[in-house]
């Protein structure tokens, strides 16, 4: 009798169980879905858009910004020194800030962590941001495994001598690639780091199933009391969004990590129920048109203002639901050194053809615009193609594979390029970061990003000038500087620049925090180590 | 080996996929070579091969997690679809081929026809979503997707999804087939016998009509253990559909060819399976 009573009870609350996953610790676990998988943790290596910002979460680097904003802070660091010229910085090291296996950070562990990015053996996408390290080409070209730019002065303070004064450094120390990691744990996991990380920051990792879910759990040692204000993170993978939303209005899910999905977007919007629950922000995203500047006809600057005049950016943004502003110049609004009053090319077909029969090409010509083939880029590049029709240009559409369309754009073979699901979203809130890789002549490589292969020697140097100006009291001259080069990169246009991405971030009703954590330009989707769970 | 080439004719480099966008041409030659990629085709193959005969399927470039690990990660949950596709499909398709052939010309008949229509050229996609709007959002009757480690409440929609187009294949297969069957004279002896018609159709006709059934369930199981890329994702169903899916977007040669491995295994084995169940149901054939 006994028996059978408890196997009932069992049985009972085992359909409870199943009635209601994950319910039990639902009070303090903030839910976040994602679609696509996490591939790694590990700082070196991660660089995409689920793992980004639980990496920051997981470790700590020397610099960070304000939560909410694009204002670095120290953060592992307590204080740091520029040299006069820009080529030295030092940093002093929080002393007692511990890994999750107990250890202290010091100063070697920067430099192992820095030295192990910019191995080639690491395979890391992110060992470019370290080149003006002295030392860096050796250590890249696999002559050295240490960076001659490094020096540990005692176990709390760390050297960086630079080849060239670089404004954008600090930025460099914030980024994901330069966080310290705990060397035994490497040697002792190898290639399976990233999925047992062992970092220094807010959280630490409880839990990870394969291809279903993360769960991060609140480090109890972390150095800053105040922080994180939530006790688990869940992260939920393979969601698809739409089913994700459905569960969001169901109570079951707190954050959209890949957003509304664009088909839902405007119902969700307008839904009086989602009020105040849709936080809109800006995003260091520019959506552009590339002309290959090497090959006619767009070898002629003429050719490549018409189309900037011919593609009308208002229908375009109203084709994705206002989920973007148009854009005139390659800097998006929230970053510094935009220019509020510049007026770009207006939206002029007769000026258009009118440029184009002064360019020798009266009557239009034939070219292909590639574009990727996820939602919405297709739709957009049709719209770009019947505007450039309306001016006579017959393009012919190639959507395509982005791994397809990112291999035309960098061996030169594409004629123009509709940039979207690509590229541009800056690493770190700096105009150094829109220029280089897209813009300067280092991109117009094989393999590279500048789809336009516009190199403009008197530009790239007036870059390397702005980016000497490493002295803080010098910020305002150097994002006028910027602001100079991308106005006169846009006289030669290289680019059409067609519209900056919002960003709109849905999160359920019981999570908290100020607006700006929820468009936060660094932490995407939202800041988990800041925002928090009502009661 | 066919894999093996495709792969390699992608027009895309993986390479610069791992490299990243901030990747000087050294660095992306660098990654090259210790990948073992810059060395010639036929020579990467055999390594593969070798490698792979000692059970190794190599490490994901992105993941960096051993392909084997990936894969038996995602077995669990990929097994537990089939099978409830698999039951569904018999549920629906025996069970209207059977009612289609025995009413043949009559309603149910061109019912039965028409719905089968529909549930074959139905996209998974729309009929996942409505089904899950329906059964799961507005009635609240089973959970919104997910897996949950192998609860059958997660299961149903899924493998329903599924089982209506397999099902409307097997109902049309089961329908022809019976009607075949039905003509023959063993059934016309088993009538006369004064046999029900009950038992003259589910056990003597239903017997061998079956046998293509069988056949069909082979081909099935070969199939799903590549994945249902559609059903898994709007589903959250972490079979290695998505696993498969994911990596072909990133060029992440390892999974692609552990994947498809896997797949022509699982083929073989249908197969063999479904020819060593044939003769438990029609003892005339042999093996």
């Amino acid at each position: 009798m006994t028996r059978t009573r408890s196997m009932l009870l069992a049985a009972a609350a085992a359909l409870i169980a199943m009635a209601s996953p994950g319910s039990a610790s639902a009070a303090e676990a903030m839910v976040v879905t994602y679609k696509d998988d996490v591939s790694t943790l590990d700082p070196a290596i991660g660089y995409d858009w689920q793992n980004w910002s639980m990496i920051k979460s997981l470790f700590d680097g020397l610099m960070d910004y304000k939560p909410g904003t694009g204002d670095l802070v120290p953060d592992l660091a307590e204080s740091y020194e520029i040299s006069p010229d820009g080529t030295q910085y030092t940093f002093k090291i929080h002393p007692g800030v511990k890994f999750h296996n107990g250890r202290e950070v010091t100063a070697e562990d920067v430099k192992y962590s820095i030295e192990r990015v910019v191995n080639p053996k690491t395979q890391s996408p992110g060992a470019g941001f370290f080149g003006s390290i002295k030392g860096w080409d050796e250590v890249s070209g696999g002559k050295s495994e240490t960076l001659s730019g490094i020096t540990v002065v005692d176990p709390h303070t760390i050297k960086f001598d630079l080849s060239r004064p670089d404004a954008t450094f600090l930025h460099v120390m914030a980024i994901n690639f330069s966080f310290p990691v705990p060397k035994e744990e490497v040697d002792k996991l190898g290639a399976d780091f990233g999925k047992s990380p062992v970092g220094n920051g807010a959280f630490k990792l409880k839990e990870w199933t394969l291809g279903q879910r993360v769960v991060l759990e609140r480090n109890a040692d972390y150095w800053k009391k105040d922080s994180p204000k939530l006790d688990q993170i869940e992260f939920q993978i393979g969601q698809e969004p739409s089913v994700a939303l459905l569960r969001l209005q169901r109570g079951e899910v707190d954050i959209l990590g890949d957003g509304i999905p664009p088909a839902r977007f405007l119902e969700a919007k307008n839904d009086p129920k989602n009020k105040g629950l849709i936080v809109e922000g800006g995003q260091l995203h520019t959506g552009y048109v590339t002309m290959n500047v090497k090959t006619a006809p767009f070898d002629n600057v003429k050719v490549r203002q018409a189309v900037n005049m011919a593609i009308n950016k208002d229908r375009i943004v109203k084709i994705i639901n206002n989920r973007a502003v148009p854009a005139n110049q390659p800097l998006p609004p929230s970053m510094p050194g935009y220019d509020k009053n510049y007026k770009g090319y207006a939206y002029d077909p007769e000026g258009a053809k009118k440029l184009l029969a002064e360019a020798g090409h009266p009557n239009g010509f034939e070219t292909e615009l590639y574009a990727n083939n996820t939602d919405p880029n297709p739709r957009i590049a049709q719209a770009i193609q019947q505007d450039l029709a309306a001016i006579g240009i017959k393009a012919n559409l190639k959507t395509l594979a982005q791994s397809a369309v990112i291999q035309a754009g960098g061996d030169g073979s594409a004629p123009m390029i509709w940039s979207g699901g690509m590229a541009w979203i800056a690493d770190f809130p700096d105009p150094s970061n829109f220029y280089g890789p897209i813009l300067g002549c280092g991109g117009a490589v094989q393999g590279g990003w500048n789809w336009s292969w516009y190199c403009n020697e008197e530009l790239d140097k007036m870059a390397a000038a702005a980016d000497a100006m490493t002295d803080p009291a010098k910020k305002a001259e150097r994002e006028e500087a910027w602001r100079t080069i991308f106005i006169r990169i846009m006289d030669d246009a290289p680019w059409a620049p067609v519209f900056n991405e919002q960003r709109f971030t849905m999160h359920s009703p019981r999570i908290k925090g100020a607006d700006a954590l929820f468009v936060d330009p660094v932490h995407i989707p939202v800041h988990y180590d800041e925002v928090t769970i009502a009661e | 080996m066919i894999t093996f080439s495709l792969a390699f004719l992608v027009p895309a480099d993986p390479v610069r996929m791992i490299a990243g966008r901030n990747a000087t041409p050294t660095v992306v030659e660098n990654i090259r070579a210790q990948l073992g990629l810059d060395r010639p085709l036929p020579i990467q193959y055999a390594g593969y091969l070798a490698r792979l005969a000692q059970g190794d399927l190599g490490r994901s470039y992105m993941q960096r997690t051993e392909v084997s690990t990936l894969i038996a990660s995602r077995l669990p949950a990929t097994l537990m679809l089939m099978a409830g596709t698999i039951f569904f499909e018999l549920l629906i398709g025996l069970t209207a081929g059977i009612l289609a052939a025995t009413r043949r010309g009559g309603f149910s008949d061109r019912a039965v026809m028409l719905a089968s229509f529909v549930g074959v050229s139905a996209p998974h996609f729309l009929v996942g979503l409505l089904l899950l709007y329906v059964f799961a959002y507005l009635l609240g009757l089973f959970p919104l997707g997910g897996y949950a480690h192998g609860s059958l409440k997660h299961l149903v929609l899924p493998a329903l999804t599924l089982g209506i187009a397999g099902g409307g294949w097997y109902s049309r297969v089961m329908r022809s087939s019976m009607v075949d069957v039905l003509r023959q004279d063993y059934i016309r002896t088993a009538r006369a016998k004064g046999l029900k018609e009950r038992k003259v159709v589910l056990v003597h006709a239903l017997r061998n009509a079956i046998l293509p059934i069988v056949a069909m369930v082979g081909l099935d199981i070969g199939i799903f253990m590549s994945g249902a890329v559609v059903v898994e994702s709007v589903y959250g169903w972490p079979g290695i559909g998505q696993l498969a899916w994911q990596a072909i977007q990133v060029i992440d040669i390892p999974i692609i060819m552990g994947v498809t491995l896997t797949a022509a295994v699982a083929i073989v084995l249908g197969n063999l399976l479904a020819d060593l169940a044939t003769p438990f149901i029609d003892p005339r054939v042999r093996l």
